[in-house]
Order: C-alpha cells, then sequence, then structure tokens
C-alpha cells in the first residue's frame, strides 16, 4: 500500500513540479526508469511467489538503475550509445514482459 | 506488505527498509513522470542522440544550400528580366504561352512519337480501354495527343477531355469517334511503345476484347486537331500571382 502512495505520489510530484531534466542527465533517465520498472516488475512476481524481501528489492533496483546508466555512459564513450541503449530496452523489456506473464499467471491462473 | 504482529521494533525496523523501498518508487513515478514530460514539452530534438542530431543538421544545411542555390537562380532571373525589360518578358510569356498551348490543346504540336492504331471488329473496345490507353500514354511521357476514329475526328486530347460510350463507338468530347480507333502521340517513341506493350498492357488488354492495337513509330508526327480555349467562369487569377 505504501509502495503503490509512494509511486503515485512521485508521479505526481513530478507533474506538480515539472523540473527540467539536466542535459548530462537526458540520455540516462528514460533508460535508468525502465530499468527501475524492470525491479518493480521482478519485484511484483517475487512477491505474488512469496519469495519478496525489501533488501534484494532495494539492492536490485539500485544496480538496476546504476548498471543500466553505466552501460549506456559507457556505449556514450565508445561511440555506440544510441545502439547499446536500444539493446539495454530491449533486454529489460523482454525481462518486464516475462515477469508480467508470471505475475498473469499468478492472478488470472492462467 | 506483511502479516506480521506489528510489535513497536519490528514496526521500526520493517519501516526503515519500506522508507527505502517508498522512496525508490516514488523516485521512479518522479523520473517516469518527468521524462514523460520532457519527452511530450521539448519533442524529439532534446532526446536525440548527438550523431542524430548531427545528422538532422547535415539535412537542414543541405536543404539550406539548395534554397540558397535556389534564391541566387530566382534573384538572377529575376534581374534578367528586369534589366533586359520588355523583350526578355516578352520571350519568356511567348515561350509560357507555347507550352502552354501546347498542353491545353490550342496549338498544333509537331514532333517524334507514336501512332497506335486499335481495330476493333469485335466491338469490344470500351471507352475504359481506349481512357487505360490514354493513361498509360501519359504515364510513358506523351506531351500532345489526338485521338480519331474511321470517319470523324481528330480530336485534341487534353486534361479535360472526356471519353463516353455511345452506340457503335465512343464519343470523346462530344464526338462520336468509331473503329478503329487511331491515337497520335509526341512524345519518347521507345518508352512510349514499350509502355503499351508491357504485359498486361494496352495491347493485351485490346487484344482480350477482341482488338487488335499496333504501334507504329514515326520520326515527324502532327498533332493538329485544335481546341478552343475554355474561358473560365469563375477562376481568376489569384492576386500576386
Amino acid at each position: 500500500m505504501i509502495p503503490a502512495l509512494a509511486l503515485v505520489g512521485g508521479v505526481l510530484l513530478g507533474l506538480i513540479l515539472e523540473p527540467t531534466v539536466p542535459v548530462a542527465l537526458q540520455p540516462y533517465l528514460p533508460i535508468a526508469v525502465v530499468a527501475a520498472l524492470d525491479a518493480v516488475f521482478g519485484a511484483v512476481r517475487a512477491q505474488l511467489d512469496g519469495i519478496f524481501d525489501d533488501k534484494v528489492f532495494v539492492v536490485s533496483f539500485v544496480s538496476n538503475v546504476l548498471v543500466a546508466a553505466l552501460v549506456v555512459f559507457l556505449g556514450d564513450q565508445l561511440g555506440v550509445g544510441g545502439q547499446l541503449s536500444t539493446g539495454v530496452v530491449v533486454v529489460l523489456g523482454i525481462r518486464i514482459f516475462s515477469n508480467a506473464a508470471a505475475i498473469r499467471r499468478h492472478v488470472f491462473k492462467a | 506488505m506483511s502479516d506480521r504482529r506489528p510489535s513497536w521494533r519490528s514496526l521500526i525496523r520493517v519501516r526503515s527498509v519500506d522508507l527505502l523501498v517508498a522512496v525508490l518508487l516514488a523516485a521512479l513515478g518522479f523520473g517516469a513522470a518527468v521524462q514523460v514530460r520532457s519527452t511530450q514539452v521539448d519533442g524529439i530534438l532534446a532526446s536525440a542522440r548527438s550523431e542524430d542530431l548531427v545528422r538532422i543538421l547535415d539535412d537542414l544545411s543541405g536543404r539550406t544550400e539548395r534554397l540558397r542555390q535556389e534564391v541566387t537562380d530566382l534573384t538572377a532571373a529575376r534581374v534578367r528580366l528586369t534589366m533586359d525589360g520588355n523583350a526578355a518578358a516578352l520571350q519568356e510569356a511567348r515561350r509560357r504561352t507555347q507550352v502552354l498551348g501546347v498542353l491545353a490543346g490550342t496549338l498544333a504540336a509537331a514532333g517524334p512519337g507514336v501512332t497506335l492504331t486499335v481495330a476493333d471488329p469485335d466491338n469490344g473496345v470500351r471507352a475504359e480501354v481506349l481512357l487505360d490507353a490514354l493513361e498509360e500514354l501519359r504515364d510513358a511521357g506523351a506531351e500532345a495527343v489526338q485521338l480519331s476514329g474511321a470517319a470523324a475526328g481528330p480530336v485534341r486530347v487534353v486534361a479535360s477531355t472526356a471519353l463516353v460510350d455511345d452506340a457503335g463507338g465512343v464519343r470523346v468530347d462530344g464526338v462520336l469517334l468509331t473503329a478503329p480507333y487511331t491515337f497520335t502521340v509526341i512524345g519518347d517513341q521507345s518508352t512510349l511503345a514499350s509502355s503499351l506493350r508491357i504485359p498486361g498492357g494496352v495491347i493485351a488488354t485490346v487484344a482480350r476484347v477482341g482488338g487488335r492495337a499496333e504501334v507504329t513509330p514515326s520520326d515527324a508526327l502532327e498533332v493538329g486537331a485544335l481546341r478552343p480555349l475554355p474561358t473560365p467562369r469563375y477562376a481568376r487569377p489569384a492576386p500576386g500571382s
């Protein structure tokens, strides 16, 4: 309940404050959001599996975001930032889909 | 989240981790909202990567270059027109009149081209077959076309020409033409001829309905049929053009 409220609160805060993204962060924010979404979907799945652990969630969330940003940063340095961020998004997208499928099986038994 | 009995200690312990989870999720929501908002507000340019921006910039500067070239050309044309005064303007106007006259069918045209004869013993060639032939010829770059029948014609074919089925033949702009029909076409001979001969093209279509079409290239043809210049009832040149 609290996490859901926090999520909604964050969205509202973002919409109300309308901050501009610093130029240096612009390539990383979308990737970081996708990585965090992956962690959240994984957490929901773990919760439904009954193996959710706060600590694991926090660590996986933070590390997901950091690793995704790092990969994109490295890609930018190597001149393949665009392709690499596409790759990251594809991989995370696949994980989100498989987690969503597991959640669906739990919720709808199908 | 937990069904543990909330003793104070466990409550506090759980709360600190819960708080962290909540903060992370709030950060996620915040980041997502900001990202969505900035994507909507800034459009593509702000979120585009530098290599994409370079490409876009390249495209734009190429376009600028072309437009600048066009400006130079047009300025030169304007200078020429104003310097030479009436003579150059008159020459330009005359040239335009001729081009438009050929297009509108008010001037006779001569040049190389092909003659397309459509014989129709079975009376199977309808107006749409002739129209198809006409469209094919236009696609192939026909510049002036006239159409004549066995007894009547020729009729100059222009943009507004209408072909209508009628008893025993086809009425072209009100003139009843009967088979065999003869298109006299001025344009590139080989392009016109090959466009008519493609499989499933005009010649094949005519053969399917029992007719017979023949293409004869010729180096000197004359499209002599004229068309009165229509005066538009409603349209006037827009001011400033």
